[in-house]
């Protein structure tokens, strides 16, 4: 355990250091992080804080503030789907609930499996092709039967 | 002579398989040993024909669509190369209805050329903006902006020279020009668009924008549910430094600008512009109070344009053709053309650029071709989650700032969401509250604490536990947020809440009676 909290500090610090010259670089920094393990680890928050000046409770309070960044480790997909206006005119709803049913998660969930989460998401900017969800960054459009079988499928492999 | 196949890169066509049939084109043409080149543009903005293949014959360009993987092999054997006959063939992409009816100003390029070449860009007219800045003095270039009568596409509406001005007056050791890309907005899709698009006149507005008012540095904010729109954005930003449009001296010019690509965290409230700040200095992305305005104390405490990606994009072509070209669009005080998002429930989906003052029936009957479904329309959405719903009895309303004001709604982003007879406005109603309740920065009272009040007192009414007194709760609660809050997200929930109640009023009577009612 005491490893580990270690190794997170120092791959956090060499982060860091590549980015806090830019301005205002917590959020590209916090981005990094999240990239380098999946979520962003509590042991990274204190290397950030010493680094750029700030408290930890402000480093915190960042953190949690925005949807983006992820307190522990998503499951192997990411399945976010369009929960806004243009989707619900589409039905989305009945989207969510199917793939939620599928798949063995609701939003905001990870299935037991860990093999997926599902986060609602408001607009992917798809809203004339609705409904639309994205698995793995990949957007996916006009949702209809035929596309919940391909994903539930790619999650499934 | 090699054929160029253009197959959209644009997310909304990949979204609709754009990158499977440029796979299946790419392997076909390779296969059957055809000199061609795939260009991946962006979108001409109708989605019911993407993923739209255009080929640039000797009689210009001519588009099939909607091309799927298993039709290549059949386009190629019937000549698609040379424009030949086959089911799918639209034809000239410029004469669809849809299209041919638009006037392209802003969005004169997009889906026309290679998103990231500087010599197409310049083919088509692109960079004539940006030299005839180079060669004015500051205060020559916001005048032009101001005469134009550009205001802010974002939703506010604000004159663009205006808030150019006061930047350009503030003195300042370094200013900043700031992109909000942060295009949260449900039915909107114009910022994403042009980003993917036409990046490069995205970048060219930005460095106008420095010139005119001694800013070196820019940043665009971009929303992290864009990634397409991020690494275009940042390729076009590279190939702009490489060509001189960016860095110590723009276009030879002794003015230095460079821009850089901030990602968002998935936070609506950042796209109001004094949260898109505080996020960009790396805090919370909570509400400033104004003033001190953005223009006078931005970012990091410095005189700071914050424009929309539409309202810069708007910038080159105004500069090219003069202010008076792009004022005489338009009706009353708004000038110019909107790039309109028909969105939802609609046959005819996609961006549909027109001087202002056309009618929201007209946008959505006959341009849209009415809803998908078939079923008739029961309400639109006009601006995003925090605009208002518009009932067929409102459909005479002419798109234009102060005419919807005049029926208390708002054009925001001009994105407009169909809804068939379907559509439930109570659950619409709560959903503007909870969506509220979800995105709020938590700074003011009445946005925090309203927007949960809110979507418990619309649940009692679907309840039907004193729905009379609840909806005047509601009401009372509309107002406080109306006109207690910091920002537009508190401000602004009541305009979807209240235009629900009052246009749909038998959606919120008690369960038995709406049940007895279909």
């Amino acid at each position: 355990m005491q490893a580990q909290s270690t190794q997170v500090a120092e791959r956090t610090a060499a982060i860091v250091d590549g980015l806090k010259g830019l301005e205002g670089p917590l959020l590209p920094i916090l981005y990094g992080v999240q990239e380098e393990f999946g979520h962003v680890p509590v042991e990274a928050l204190p290397v950030i804080a010493d680094a750029l000046n700030m408290s930890n409770a402000e480093v915190h309070g960042v953190v949690s503030f925005y949807h983006d960044y992820r307190r522990e480790p998503a499951g192997r997909h990411v399945l976010k789907i369009c929960q806004a206006e243009a989707c619900q005119s589409m039905g989305s709803d009945e989207v969510a609930a199917r793939l939620s049913d599928l798949l063995g998660a609701g939003l905001h969930e990870t299935a037991k499996d860990g093999s997926v989460t599902i986060e609602p998401v408001y607009c992917l900017g798809l809203c004339a092709c609705a409904p639309a969800v994205m698995l793995d960054g990949q957007v996916i459009g006009r949702v209809d039967d035929e596309a919940i079988e391909e994903i539930v499928a790619e999650v499934r492999r | 002579m090699t054929t160029i196949v253009f197959i959209p890169g644009d997310s909304g066509a990949v979204a609709l398989g754009a990158d499977k049939v440029a796979k299946a084109i790419r392997s076909a043409i390779d296969a059957r040993g055809i000199d061609a080149k795939i260009v991946r543009n962006g979108s001409r903005g109708m989605y019911w024909l993407e993923p739209m293949v255009e080929v640039a014959t000797a009689n210009g360009r001519i588009a099939y669509g909607p091309v799927k993987p298993a039709d290549v092999a059949s386009l190629l054997d019937g000549g698609m190369l040379d424009g030949g006959d086959h089911a799918k063939r639209i034809g000239d992409p410029e004469q669809v209805p849809f299209f041919a009816k638009q006037t392209r100003l802003t969005f004169a390029r997009c889906g026309v050329i290679d998103p990231l070449s500087i010599e197409d860009y310049e083919a088509h007219g692109g960079l004539a903006g940006l030299r005839k800045a180079v060669a004015m003095t500051p205060a020559e270039i916001v005048g032009q902006v101001t005469d134009s009568g550009l205001r802010g596409r974002g939703g506010a509406g604000f004159p663009t020279g205006i808030k150019w001005k006061t930047v350009l007056d503030t003195p300042g050791a370094r200013k900043y020009i700031v992109c909000n890309a942060d295009e949260g907005d449900s039915g909107t899709f114009a910022d994403r668009m042009i980003m993917e698009g036409d990046p490069l006149v995205l970048i060219e507005g930005m460095a106008i924008a420095g010139i005119a008012t001694g800013a070196t540095k820019g940043y665009v904010y971009i929303r992290s549910e864009y990634p397409h729109a991020i690494a275009v954005m940042n390729k076009a930003i590279a190939a702009a430094r490489d060509h001189g449009m960016l860095g110590a001296t723009v276009l030879g010019s002794p003015n230095a600008f460079d821009i850089e690509v901030r990602v968002g965290a998935g936070a609506y409230v950042c796209g109001e512009e004094t949260s898109l700040l505080n996020s960009l200095e790396g805090k919370r992305g909570v509400v400033r109070a104004k003033p001190p305005l953005p223009a006078i104390e931005g970012l990091f405490g410095k005189p700071t344009v914050v424009n929309n990606v539409i309202s810069l994009a708007s910038v080159p072509v105004i500069m090219d053709k003069g202010a008076a070209f792009y004022r005489d669009f338009g009706m009353g005080r708004s000038r110019g053309t909107i790039p309109i998002q028909i969105a939802g429930n609609v046959k005819h989906g996609g961006l549909f650029e027109a001087a202002f003052g056309m009618t929201l029936g007209e946008i959505v009957e006959d341009i849209g071709g009415g809803t998908a479904s078939g079923r008739p329309v029961k309400a639109v959405q006009v601006g995003g989650p925090l605009g208002a719903y518009f009932p067929r009895a409102l459909f005479d309303t002419p798109f234009d700032y102060e005419a919807f004001a005049a029926k208390d709604g708002l054009i925001g982003h001009a994105g407009i969401v169909v809804f068939d007879d379907t559509a439930d406005m109570l659950k619409q109603a709560r959903f503007a509250m909870e969506f509220c309740a979800i995105e709020s920065c938590g700074k003011c009272t009445p946005c925090r604490i309203g927007s949960t009040r809110g979507v418990e007192t619309l649940d009692k009414v679907g309840a039907g536990i004193e729905p009379e007194k609840n909806l005047a709760l509601v009401t009372d609660l509309c107002n406080t947020m109306k006109f207690g809050s910091l920002c537009a997200l508190g401000g602004f929930t009541p305009y979807p809440v209240m235009s629900a109640i009052n246009h749909f009023p038998q959606d919120f009577a008690p369960k038995p009676v709406r049940e007895a009612a279909e």
